[in-house]
């Protein structure tokens, strides 16, 4: 007997009929360009313009294709797709455009030679006007400051981290959702919202009462800035603490471990991942706070190394005073060129704390695998 | 290394919650006793009476008598910790500590209380409890790897060796096969027949097979009604509940006439 089958002749399968093809979007997108590129010359050529007046033309486009092709549930499909590609490409936009304005503007100022080795101690207008004028070298540099934000803020952690760590510790093990927890937890919450001059001056005021009226130390602004962190660090390591299961405590419990060694022996360490990340989020998010470190450390021009006495520089106060009185008045180029090569240190350090909190995360992370 | 428990006129409660009433109870040592039941007639929550695993829960409390060989466990100045050293616990999910490995898994109980114990002894101690779990032939090549890329039924019997390590007493059971197929299965009851030589052992299941095949006596907890306390109906010889218990509503359960 043989088979009566014949293979079905295959030149496209019935399951995939009505799609657009494969190369749709990019026909799509060519197009718009065109006509948007088109439309723009008649108006007057811009770039942005052409960018959003192109936007539109493929979403359009595509989502009336598809409409017509496909039917109307793979339209809105797509119409969702090229909305969250937009929003995602509108926040992006910003971001792309920081980074690449401190860039250009930045690496000349980064590239100075003694740029990161000097102070702008001796560092007058004289240098400045010389430099623009006769095309000497510009002079100056932040080691003051680089060394004054990386006093400033371990110092802030230094406080912050063990009251931040022993509150959070505090509110999951031991509070019990009591009243005293819950009221923790409001002004915590409380704390999140205030603004960084605010706690400056809480800083300010309050080392004035008891030291004596006028201290500005690096001290104080660490006291203003861990004001500002131990919000950041109480939410975050209480979420990382939350997460670890009850059933490892009760493991331990049963195997007559004390509390305080269970969360010091076994729940710390198994969220101590998340912590440290959190805490190095905290502080890429103070290290770049102005207000506060102007009220509280003043600004030097000279090397301060000592934190808990005499005014201290910091990056942003830097290049806030850079900007606002550049050091030739005349001559404003060399001191904002400085102003903006800080800018570019100081992204780049918040940068580098950003992926150390994910190294940190992946170092510490529980181990698994066979 | 063993010691019997005898609860006179216990009566549990979460919060002003009554949730198991007045249960008198002997589990004799060196013995496995089984406690079976519909859920939620609070055989878990009374097993976790028997170490003081209960007050863990906040607002959870209990009135009456838990005697340990003719000792208090409620009584006034005892350290709940000092009885869980006594009176060990095993839970429904596998639970290793994720941070460790398997070798500082079985040592955690002596670790954690920061006990100074040497390389050699912790070493004698390691293949001890692991050859005491039925372990040791599987993971002796790889000891110094984390305890949760085991597989379910190993992890619980790592889980078994971290509790005979700290030398218990008692060895409390809550459901342990529960999250284990079959064969995992197997592995643990023949563990658990083992274990009484040495260990008395209480064992929660809903699985009226495995109480007949691994306990010498059963304990039958039931639940009147939601919102009801759980009552200990009948315990007896395991033999004796299931061929001819002296309740309707214990042969009810174990004949499968409910539950």
């Amino acid at each position: 007997m043989t088979s009566t089958l014949t293979p079905v002749r295959s030149k496209r399968s019935a399951l995939t009929k009505g799609q657009l093809p494969k190369y749709a979007p990019y026909v799509v997108l060519a197009g718009a360009l065109i006509v948007g590129a088109a439309i723009l010359a008649l108006l007057g050529f811009n770039a942005f313009g052409w960018g959003i007046v192109s936007a539109l033309l493929f979403a359009i486009g595509l989502v009336s294709w598809s409409a017509a092709v496909e039917g109307s549930r793979k339209a809105k499909d797509k119409l969702a797709t090229c909305l969250v590609v937009g929003s995602f490409l509108v926040a992006l936009l910003p971001l792309v455009s920081v980074i690449w304005t401190v860039l250009v503007n930045g690496v000349p100022g980064l590239l100075t030679p003694g740029f990161l080795s000097t102070s702008m101690n001796g560092v007058t207008g004289v240098y400045d006007n010389k430099a623009v004028e006769e095309g000497a070298p510009v002079v100056g540099g932040i080691y003051h400051a680089l060394l004054g934000t990386v006093q400033i803020t371990l110092l802030a952690t230094l406080i912050s981290v063990p009251v931040g760590l022993l509150t959070a510790i505090y509110l999951v093990e031991y509070g019990n959702d009591g009243r005293l927890a819950r009221a923790i937890t409001f002004f915590v919450d409380v704390m999140t919202g205030i603004p960084s001059i605010v706690a400056g001056l809480f800083a300010a005021a309050f080392f004035f009462a008891i030291v004596g009226p006028g201290t500005k130390t690096g001290a104080v602004a660490a006291v203003a800035l861990s004001v500002l962190m131990i919000p950041v660090v109480v939410r975050s390591s209480e979420e990382m603490l939350k997460i670890v299961p009850n059933e490892l405590r009760e493991a331990a419990y049963a195997l007559g471990v004390r509390k305080w060694r269970t969360i010091l022996k076994v729940v710390i360490p198994t969220a101590i991942s998340g912590i440290a990340s959190g805490v190095t989020l905290a502080i890429a998010r103070v290290i770049g706070e102005t207000a506060p470190i102007l009220v509280t450390a003043g600004f030097a021009t000279s090397i301060n190394s000592n934190v808990f006495g005499g005014w201290m520089a910091s990056l942003p106060t830097f290049i806030y005073t850079q900007i606002l009185n550049p050091t030739s008045p005349a001559n404003p180029d060399p001191s904002s060129q400085r102003a903006w090569g800080a800018a570019l240190v100081l992204i780049i350090l918040v940068m580098i704390l950003n992926l150390a909190a994910r190294l940190i995360a992946r170092v510490f992370a529980p181990k698994t695998g066979r | 290394m063993s010691k019997r428990i005898d609860v006179k006129d216990l009566n549990v409660y979460y919060g002003d919650f009554l949730a198991v009433e007045d249960v008198t109870i002997n589990i004799e040592a060196k013995s496995v006793t089984a406690f079976i039941g519909p859920s939620g007639c609070g055989k878990s929550t009374f097993l976790r009476t028997l170490n003081r695993m209960h007050e863990v829960l906040p607002g959870a409390r209990v009135e009456g008598e838990v005697l340990l060989d003719g000792d208090n466990l409620y009584g006034p100045g005892v350290d709940p910790v000092t009885v869980r050293s006594q009176i060990g616990m095993v839970f429904q999910r596998p639970n290793p500590f994720p941070t460790m490995s398997i070798r500082d898994n079985v040592l955690a109980g002596v670790k954690l209380n920061n006990k100074k114990i040497s390389k050699g002894e912790a070493d004698v101690l390691v293949e001890r409890s692991l050859k005491g779990a039925n372990l040791w032939n599987e993971v002796k090549d790889r000891l110094e790897k984390p305890g949760s890329g085991l597989s379910g039924g190993q992890q619980q019997r790592l889980c078994i060796a971290r509790a005979i390590a700290v030398e218990p007493q008692v060895i409390l059971m809550d459901e342990p096969c529960s999250a284990l197929d079959p064969i995992s299965t197997l592995a643990i009851e023949d563990l658990i027949n083992e274990l009484k030589d040495q260990y008395t052992v209480v064992i929660v299941t809903h699985n009226m097979q495995q109480a007949a095949r691994v306990s010498d006596r059963t304990a039958f907890f039931n639940i009147a009604g939601t919102g009801k306390p759980g009552k200990l109906i009948e315990v007896g010889d395991t033999h004796t509940i299931f061929s001819n218990p002296t309740q309707k509503a214990t042969e009810d359960y174990v004949s499968g006439r409910f539950g």
